[in-house]
C-alpha cells in the first residue's frame, strides 16, 4: 500500500497495534468464517473512537481506497473477505457496552461486543437480547446487524432487525448518521431496515441500541424421534396449526444425529431418520399447556419416541447436541461446506429428497440440520479440500441446492449473507432490473463503491456472463451508470 | 365477492409513461383522504382495483395478497383460520387496503409487543418509478438476500414504489383475552406501564385514557387468568370495543377540535409539559397529544423524550412530518432518486422540501 497514504492513516491512529501493515500481522485477516476464499488486505486499521472511524473513511474516500468492515470475522459467506488494496476496518476495540436501562429494555452497545455479552449484562434484570445465532459467544452485534443474523429463537422472537432500535453509522464520505431512537419508529424512510442484512456495503455501523426482552418465566424443550423425514416434516406443521409458536423447532436428519450422539452423548435415538427438538417458552402455565399440547401433537404425527427435559440440565444437554452438530460432522470429514438457503417448510419433504439425488449425483455425503420452524436448512457436504476438484464439485453442488430453493419459493440466504460466496446465485433469484435497483440504493449511499466493493450483489455483467440472468423485456436500465 | 384482479402491468405501463412524460402520480389505495401526510398534486393512480388474496398458507403463517386487498377481507379470511394480522392496523375506513395500511407503515395498540407493520413484511413486488415491476424478498420467514426494499416500502407513503403484492407473517389468535381496567394518573401510569412490560407477563396491549390505564392480556387461558391474580384490576366488559375505537379513533378522546398530534417517543420518557389532554398507548412509546401548542414547541418536547412529531390533524399548512436531520435528509433525497428518479411518485407527500415534482434529476446530478 502507498507509503504517503499509510503515513495518513498513522496520523489518524498513533497509537501501536492500531494501524497493521506487516505480513505477519494481517494473516489473521485473511479470511473469515469461510476459508476456502483468503486475501491479505493492504493495511488493517483497528479505530477505537468514532471520530477515527470517520477520518479513516474521508481519507479512503478521498484517495479513493476500497474499505471493508470486520467485526469479530465468523461470517459465513466471505463478506468480510479483505481487498489486497484496501483497507480493513476492524471493529474490534469498539467492545464496551455503553448504556443499559432496565426500565426502558435497551442497550446501547459499540459495535464489536459480542452478542452474548448483551444478554449476559441484561440477565441480572431479568432481561436479555433474543437473535441468538449459533455463533453468539463470539459474533460481534455489528456483524449480527450487517448480517440481519438470525438464532434458533428467530420465529418468535425475530431476526437482528426486529431487536435493534437505532444505530450509529458513518457513511465513506465521513459523515455520521443517527437511524432510529429510543421511540417505536421514527421520522422518514426506514433506513433502520435498510441497513440491516447489508453486509457492509452502506455504511459502517459504530453503535448499535438493541431492545431487551424478559427473560421468560420458563422454558422447555421436547425431543421426538421419527423413522421418516416427512412424518417429522407435518410434525411441524401440525404444532403450528394448532396455534403454538415455539421459541425453537430444530430438526436434524439421520447423519446429523448419529454424528452429534457420537459426539456429545446427548440421549438421541441413533437409528432415528430425523429428531425434533421443540422448545415452548413464557409464563409457567402456559408452558405447561403447551407442551402437553406438542406431547399430544407429536404422538399423533407418528413419533416413535418423545423425551421432555425434567430440568435445565437436561434441556441444556438436549439442546448441545443440536448446537454441536456443525462440529460433530466437521469430524466425520476434512472439510464440510455449510449452505443456508431458505423454502417454504411444506416442500420439506421434496427438498430433501431433492438434496438427497443430488448427493447422489455428485458422490457427496450430506448431512441435514435446519431451522424447521422457518425453514432454513444448513445441508453440510461433506468433502476433502485435498481432493484435486472436489472443491469445485461442492460448489456446484452447493449452487444447485440453492437453486432448488429458489425454485420451490425460498431463497438463496436464510442468514449468512451473499459475500463473495452467493454472488452467482443472486443471479438465479434476482432480475436484471432488480439487481439495478440493488446498485442504484447502494449508489445512494455510496456513489464511487468503495464500501466492501464486490460483495453482496453481483455486477449485471457477471451474471450476463453466467448466462443465469433472466431479462425483463432486454432493455437495459440505468445506462448512465458506467460500471455495468 | 367483488372482482379479485391483477392489474400490475397496467400500472407498471402507467408509471413508465408517466416517468416518460415527467407526470406526477396521486397513488390511491380505497380513496380514503390521507388526511395524513401533505396533499400530492397529480393524476390519480388507482391502484385499488388491484385486489386479492394471492396465496394464505395457515401452516406457513403466511399471507400474500394484492395492495389494493381491503384489509377487511384479509381479516376474515385470518380469522377463519384463527389466525391474525399481529400488528393490528388500524383501519380509519370501512375500505382500507392493505396497500395504504403498509405505504403508512400504520399499527395498533399491539404493536410493542408483537412489532409494526414493517416487522411483518416477508416481501412485496413494487413497481418503482421507472414502470419496472421488482420483487423483494420472499414468502419465507428469513431471507437476506439483497437489500431490504421491502421493508424500506413500510412508512414510505408511495414516494419509492407502487405497492403491488405483499407477503406479511402472520400469527395465531391468541385464545384468551382480558382487559383489567386501574385508576391512576399519566406518571403513574407510564411508570408502571415500563415495569410490566420488562416482566414475562402475557401483555399485549397498554393505554391510559387520562383517567384510567388498561391492560390487555393475551394468550391461553390459564396463563392470562394467573396475570390477572397477580396484576390485579377491574376487567372490563366490553374490551374488543375498547381497543378497536382506541385503534381506530372513535375513542372519546379523539372527539374534539384541537389539533391532533402522534408522539412517537421513548417509552420512558417524562411528559410533555404542553396545554392540553394526553393519550398514551403503546405502553406509553405512542402519544396521542391534542392541544394548541404551536408546533415548534411540540417538535421540541417530541425530540426531547427522543423521538418525534406528525401533525395528523390541524395547523393548515404547517410541516406534517418531523424534520430530518441535514445528513439524514441527503440520503432520502438520494434515495428517492435511487427508486423514483423522475420524482413522479406522490412527490411531496412525506417531504415536500426534499422531493419537488420532477425536480429530482436522474442519478447523475453533480453530489
Ligand atoms: C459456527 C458458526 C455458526 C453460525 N451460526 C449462525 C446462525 O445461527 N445464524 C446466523 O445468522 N449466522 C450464523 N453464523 C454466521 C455469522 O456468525 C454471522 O453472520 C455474524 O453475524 C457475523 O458477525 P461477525 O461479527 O463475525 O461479522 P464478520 O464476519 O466480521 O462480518 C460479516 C459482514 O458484516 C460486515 N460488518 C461487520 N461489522 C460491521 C460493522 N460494524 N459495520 C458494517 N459492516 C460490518 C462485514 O463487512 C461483513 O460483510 C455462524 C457462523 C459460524 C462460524
Ligand atoms: C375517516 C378517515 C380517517 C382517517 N384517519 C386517519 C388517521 O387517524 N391516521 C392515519 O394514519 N390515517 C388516517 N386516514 C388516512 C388513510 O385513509 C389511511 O392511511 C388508510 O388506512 C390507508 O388506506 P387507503 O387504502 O385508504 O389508502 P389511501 O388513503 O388511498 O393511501 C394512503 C397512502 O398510501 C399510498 N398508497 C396507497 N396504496 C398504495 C400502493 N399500492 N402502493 C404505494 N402507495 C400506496 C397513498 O398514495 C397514500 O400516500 C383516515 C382516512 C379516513 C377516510
Amino acid at each position: 500500500m502507498d507509503a504517503a497514504l499509510l503515513a495518513e492513516l498513522r496520523a489518524i491512529l498513533p497509537r501501536p497495534g492500531a494501524l497493521l501493515i506487516h505480513e505477519e500481522e494481517l494473516r489473521p485477516y485473511e479470511c473469515d468464517g469461510l476459508t476456502a476464499y483468503r486475501r491479505l488486505p493492504g493495511a488493517v486499521a483497528l479505530p477505537e473512537t468514532i471520530a477515527q472511524v470517520q477520518a479513516i473513511l474521508k481519507l479512503c474516500h478521498r484517495h479513493g481506497i476500497p474499505v471493508v468492515a470486520r467485526g469479530a470475522g465468523t461470517g459465513l459467506s466471505g463478506g468480510a473477505l479483505p481487498l489486497d488494496e484496501g483497507v480493513l476496518l476492524s471493529l474490534a476495540r469498539f467492545n464496551r457496552i455503553l448504556a443499559l436501562d432496565p426500565l426502558a429494555r435497551t442497550a446501547r452497545v459499540q459495535p464489536g461486543v459480542r452478542n452474548l455479552a448483551i444478554s449476559e449484562a441484561a440477565r441480572p434484570h431479568g432481561l436479555y437480547y433474543a437473535p441468538d445465532p449459533s455463533s453468539q459467544i463470539a459474533c460481534s452485534i455489528g456483524g449480527n446487524v450487517a448480517e440481519n443474523s438470525g438464532g434458533v429463537h428467530c420465529l418468535k422472537y425475530g431476526l437482528t432487525v426486529h431487536n435493534v432500535i437505532a444505530l450509529e453509522v458513518v457513511t465513506i464520505e465521513g459523515e455520521r448518521l443517527s437511524i432510529g431512537s429510543a421511540a417505536l419508529d421514527s421520522a422518514g424512510y426506514d433506513l433502520l431496515a435498510l441497513l440491516h442484512g447489508s453486509e457492509g456495503m452502506l455504511g459502517v455501523i459504530v453503535e448499535v441500541t438493541v431492545r431487551l426482552l424478559p427473560v421468560p418465566e420458563r422454558a422447555q424443550v421436547v425431543m421426538a424421534a421419527f423413522d421418516e423425514v416427512p412424518a417429522a416434516g407435518r410434525a411441524v406443521g401440525d404444532i403450528i396449526a394448532a396455534g403454538i409458536v415455539p421459541a425453537g423447532l430444530e430438526m436434524m436428519d439421520g447423519f446429523a444425529i448419529a454424528a452429534a450422539e457420537a459426539f456429545v452423548h446427548a440421549g438421541y435415538p441413533p437409528d432415528a431418520a430425523a429428531i425434533l427438538l421443540c422448545e415452548v417458552d413464557g409464563t409457567n402455565e402456559e408452558v405447561s399447556e403447551h407442551l402437553l399440547q406438542v406431547h399430544d401433537l407429536l404422538t399423533r404425527a407418528g413419533a416413535t419416541q418423545i423425551r421432555t427435559a425434567r430440568d435445565a440440565a437436561e434441556r441444556q444437554l438436549l439442546w448441545q447436541g443440536r448446537k454441536a452438530a456443525f462440529p460433530a460432522v466437521g469430524r466425520l470429514s476434512p472439510d464440510y461446506y455449510c449452505m443456508d438457503g431458505t423454502i417454504p417448510r411444506r416442500r420439506l419433504p421434496e427438498v430433501l429428497a431433492g438434496i438427497a439425488s443430488l448427493s447422489a449425483e455428485y458422490g457427496l455425503r450430506v448431512a441435514n440440520v435446519f431451522h424447521a420452524g422457518d425453514g432454513n436448512l444448513h445441508p453440510l457436504i461433506l468433502y476433502d479440500a485435498n481432493t484435486p476438484g472436489e472443491l469445485a464439485r461442492t460448489e456446484e453442488f452447493g449452487a444447485r441446492i440453492l437453486q432448488l430453493c429458489v425454485e420451490v419459493g425460498g431463497t438463496i440466504t436464510g442468514e449468512h449473507g451473499v459475500g463473495v460466496e452467493k454472488l452467482d446465485s443472486m443471479c438465479v433469484q434476482f432480475d436484471r432490473a432488480e439487481l439495478s435497483q440493488f446498485h442504484a440504493v447502494k449508489h445512494a449511499f455510496d456513489t464511487e463503491g468503495l464500501l466492501n466493493p464486490g460483495k453482496a450483489v453481483p455486477t449485471l455483467h457477471r451474471c450476463a456472463e453466467l448466462g443465469a440472468m433472466h431479462v425483463h423485456g432486454g432493455a437495459l436500465p440505468f445506462p448512465e451508470l458506467d460500471r455495468f | 365477492m367483488p372482482r379479485d384482479q391483477d392489474l400490475g402491468d397496467s400500472l407498471a405501463t402507467q408509471v413508465a409513461e408517466a416517468a416518460q412524460t415527467r407526470t406526477a402520480l396521486r397513488i390511491e389505495g380505497a380513496g380514503s383522504k390521507g388526511f395524513l401526510g401533505h396533499a400530492v398534486t397529480g393524476e390519480t393512480l388507482a391502484v385499488a382495483g388491484h385486489r386479492g388474496v394471492i396465496a394464505y398458507e395457515p401452516v406457513e403463517l403466511v399471507l400474500t395478497a394484492r395492495a389494493g386487498t381491503p384489509l377487511a377481507e384479509i381479516e376474515a379470511l385470518l380469522a377463519e383460520h384463527r389466525q391474525m394480522l399481529a400488528f393490528e392496523p388500524p383501519h380509519y375506513g370501512a375500505d382500507a387496503t392493505l396497500g395504504g395500511t403498509l405505504a403508512c407503515n400504520l399499527s395498533g395498540p399491539r404493536r410493542p409487543y408483537a412489532g409494526a407493520a414493517r416487522d411483518f413484511v416477508l416481501g412485496t413486488r413494487i413497481v418503482n418509478g421507472r414502470g419496472e415491476i421488482l420483487r423483494f424478498g420472499g414468502e419465507v420467514m428469513k431471507n437476506v438476500a439483497g437489500y431490504d426494499l421491502s421493508r424500506l416500502m413500510a412508512g414510505s407513503y408511495g414516494t419509492l414504489g407502487v405497492l403491488l403484492d405483499i407477503s406479511l407473517k402472520v400469527l395465531p389468535r391468541p385464545p384468551a383475552e382480558l382487559t383489567l381496567a386501574q385508576e391512576m394518573d399519566a406518571g403513574e401510569a407510564l411508570r408502571r406501564m415500563n415495569e410490566w412490560a420488562a416482566r414475562p407477563l402475557p401483555l399485549s396491549g397498554a393505554f391510559h385514557d387520562g383517567a384510567c390505564v388498561y391492560l390487555r392480556l393475551s394468550g391461553a387461558a390459564s396463563a392470562v387468568a394467573a396475570a390477572q391474580r397477580r396484576l390485579g384490576g377491574e376487567p372490563v366488559a366490553d374490551a374488543d370495543a375498547l381497543w378497536h375505537d382506541l385503534r381506530e379513533h372513535r375513542h372519546g378522546f379523539f372527539r374534539h377540535d384541537a389539533p391532533l398530534w402522534r408522539l412517537s417517543v421513548a417509552a420512558t420518557a417524562a411528559l410533555a409539559e404542553l396545554p392540553g389532554r394526553w393519550l398514551l398507548d403503546w405502553g406509553g412509546a405512542q402519544r396521542w397529544y391534542a392541544g394548541p401548542a404551536a408546533p415548534e414547541a411540540v417538535r421540541r418536547a417530541a425530540a426531547q423524550a427522543h423521538g418525534h412529531a406528525t401533525l395528523y390533524r390541524g395547523h393548515e399548512g404547517a410541516a406534517r412530518f418531523h424534520p430530518l436531520a441535514a445528513p439524514l435528509a441527503v440520503v432520502h433525497r438520494r434515495l428517492k432518486a435511487a427508486l423514483d428518479p423522475a420524482g413522479i411518485l406522490n412527490p411531496g407527500r412525506l417531504y415536500p422540501e426534499l422531493e419537488e415534482p420532477g425536480g429530482l434529476g436522474g442519478l447523475s446530478r453533480g453530489e
